[in-house]
């Protein structure tokens, strides 16, 4: 897993969460919440569906990682990659 | 028994109940539903009746938005359930109105035409009107644990004309209001928002088509239902709710209780019983309601601009439960054939009235007597809101008449199980959910987010709060 692929799935599950927001243009670097309308039930299912598909586990304390795709990415790939 | 303990168990396949369900079985939970009547939808429901269906409850879902407008509850809802917009496929409404003795206000679902009907009426209370208005936008309405005020004294701090307030109240309270006379101001909050600063809409074919999709959600998902099949009782040891005990007899075990079926109703449930807590938090406020079909849609007696008007001829408005059988001094008329069906239309002219009424008498009636004040009160209501529409002969509507029907607080009481038929529940709403029981919360009307919308959202939060965010790995 690259963080590029990490960033492409968590795309991914946005795109399912919140079909209606538009996902092209979204900057990596840029916190998720200033770009898109996405509240705290928006997360906690980002959260969710990263253990129902892919099994990680994002403890609630961990939250603030996900702030952006860039964070996401450093945060999660590691993840992924103990996983495999 | 292995295959009878469930991850969670949800009593009633309310809009509440099955939004629950579905969040929980989206994310792998072993979930069942009981439901004791044989159809789903509890308070917004439909029924079949000589090969006519009729919805029963919902004249319209509130929160309506069009497409593209974010951050409200119907946008959180579809997102939460992973429903596209399109399923519920929602027609909104042409224009509702509340209609007083010499006052009307109208409004749509663009918040500018009610704006501008209170300007123009009420000039003098325009500032305060604005600052209820911001007030009313930047309200934490879906607070978990907001300190409840009386709704009353806050529009009293910014209105002072009786009749304006009066004329807000009505609509607000008539579509989810428990307590007589007042509400909580975060219950008004959320009316107010649903109602005129979003608004109404319905899909062509009623109720049933939001029903429908949250059922195929909820199979999809994995999600399992009873139907014909209530839980009559719920067995405490250790303040938990250790066992349910089936209308069938068998038992069944689960992590997790959520119940739909009302504050009251759910404490009569538990054994030991909390008979005084129940007593005292149990809803008083009824409703009768009466459906008119015509061959005609009502717009051939120039009915065709209004699709909810809500009507009061009292001096003082009076929320409050019915003195007599009914109270036909306010109620609601909703024509569900004013809608903008973009083509479609209902296949005959519907005209319903509601209107406030007193479960106790109601119940009181022996049978015969019960259908005659039926029959009595059809005629009463009618009249009584046809005061506020254009003029049209008894004699044209009755010859254009196809059938009627009606129900009553009796009705309400033996299809919902409400205590006093009381549509509304509790006066007292229970924000997070939480009983006298660890793993026992309520859902839907009890737990106080009012509406269709409202109810939905109900399940989705207290599935979230309870129990989603709770279970690690």
């Amino acid at each position: 897993m690259t963080k590029d692929e990490c960033r492409k799935l968590v795309i991914d599950i946005i795109s399912d969460i919140a079909p209606d927001e538009d996902l092209t243009t979204v900057k990596p670097e840029v916190r998720l919440r200033d770009q898109l309308q996405l509240d705290s039930m928006d997360f906690l299912d980002i959260v969710m569906e990263l253990r129902k598909r892919h099994g990680i586990e994002v403890p609630e304390a961990d939250y603030t990682q996900l702030a952006s795709l860039d964070s996401c990415a450093d945060y999660l790939t590691p993840k992924f990659q103990t996983k495999a | 028994m292995k295959d009878s303990h469930y991850d969670a168990a949800i009593i009633g396949a309310g809009m509440s109940g099955l939004a629950a369900g579905i969040r929980l079985a989206h994310f792998g939970k072993k979930v069942c539903i009981f439901e004791r009547h044989n159809a789903p939808g509890g308070l917004n429901s439909f029924y079949s009746l000589a090969g006519r269906k009729y919805d029963v409850g919902l004249h319209a879902m509130t929160n309506y938005v069009p497409p593209g407008v974010k951050g409200t509850p119907l946008g959180k809802l579809l997102r939460q359930l992973r429903i596209d917009r399109e399923e519920f496929a929602l027609c909104p409404q042409k224009r509702s109105r509340v209609a007083f003795r010499d006052c009307d206000l109208k409004f749509t679902n663009d918040f500018a035409v009610l704006d501008a009907e209170v300007t123009t009426r009420f000039p003098a209370q325009a500032d305060g009107w604005r600052m209820l208005v911001q007030l009313v936008r930047t309200y934490d309405d879906v607070s978990l644990d907001a300190k409840p005020a009386s709704a009353r004294e806050v529009v009293a701090r910014h209105l002072t004309d009786p009749l304006l307030t009066d004329m807000l109240f009505c609509p607000v309270m008539y579509y989810g209001s428990a307590q007589e006379r007042d509400m909580e101001f975060g219950q008004f909050v959320i009316m107010f928002k649903a109602l005129y600063l979003e608004g109404f809409a319905r899909p062509l074919d009623g109720v049933r088509v939001i029903i429908r999709v949250l059922l195929e959600k909820f199979r999809q998902a994995g999600g399992e239902r009873r139907m014909k099949c209530g839980v009559a009782g719920i067995i405490e040891e250790q303040g938990r709710a250790a066992v349910l005990k089936l209308d069938d007899g068998t038992e069944i075990t689960a992590d997790h209780v959520i119940s739909s079926v009302g504050y009251p109703e759910t404490l009569r449930l538990c054994s030991p019983g909390h008979e005084a807590e129940a007593e005292a938090n149990t809803g008083a406020l009824s409703f009768v309601e009466t459906i008119s079909v015509y061959r005609q849609p009502p717009a051939t007696w120039g009915w065709r601009e209004d699709t909810i008007i809500f009507f009061n001829d009292s001096e003082l408005f009076d929320y409050s439960r019915a003195q007599e059988l009914v109270d036909p001094r306010s109620g609601v008329i909703c024509f569900p054939n004013n809608f903008e069906y973009a083509g479609g239309q209902l296949p005959e002219g519907l005209f319903r009235v509601t209107c406030l009424a007193n479960y106790a008498k109601w119940a009181a009636l022996p049978e015969p007597g019960y259908q005659a004040e039926k029959a009595r009160w059809l005629g009463e209501m009618q009249r009584s809101a046809r005061r506020f529409l254009p003029p049209v002969t008894d004699a044209v509507l009755a010859e254009n008449l196809v059938t009627t029907d009606m129900f009553t607080p009796r009705t309400i009481r033996k299809f919902t199980g409400h205590l006093n038929g009381a549509i509304y529940g509790a006066p007292r709403k229970v924000r997070d959910g939480r009983t006298h029981l660890s793993n026992l919360y309520l859902c839907g009307t009890d737990q106080g987010f009012l509406g269709i919308i409202g109810a939905m959202l109900s399940g989705i939060s207290m599935a979230n709060y309870h129990i989603l965010q709770k279970s690690g790995t």
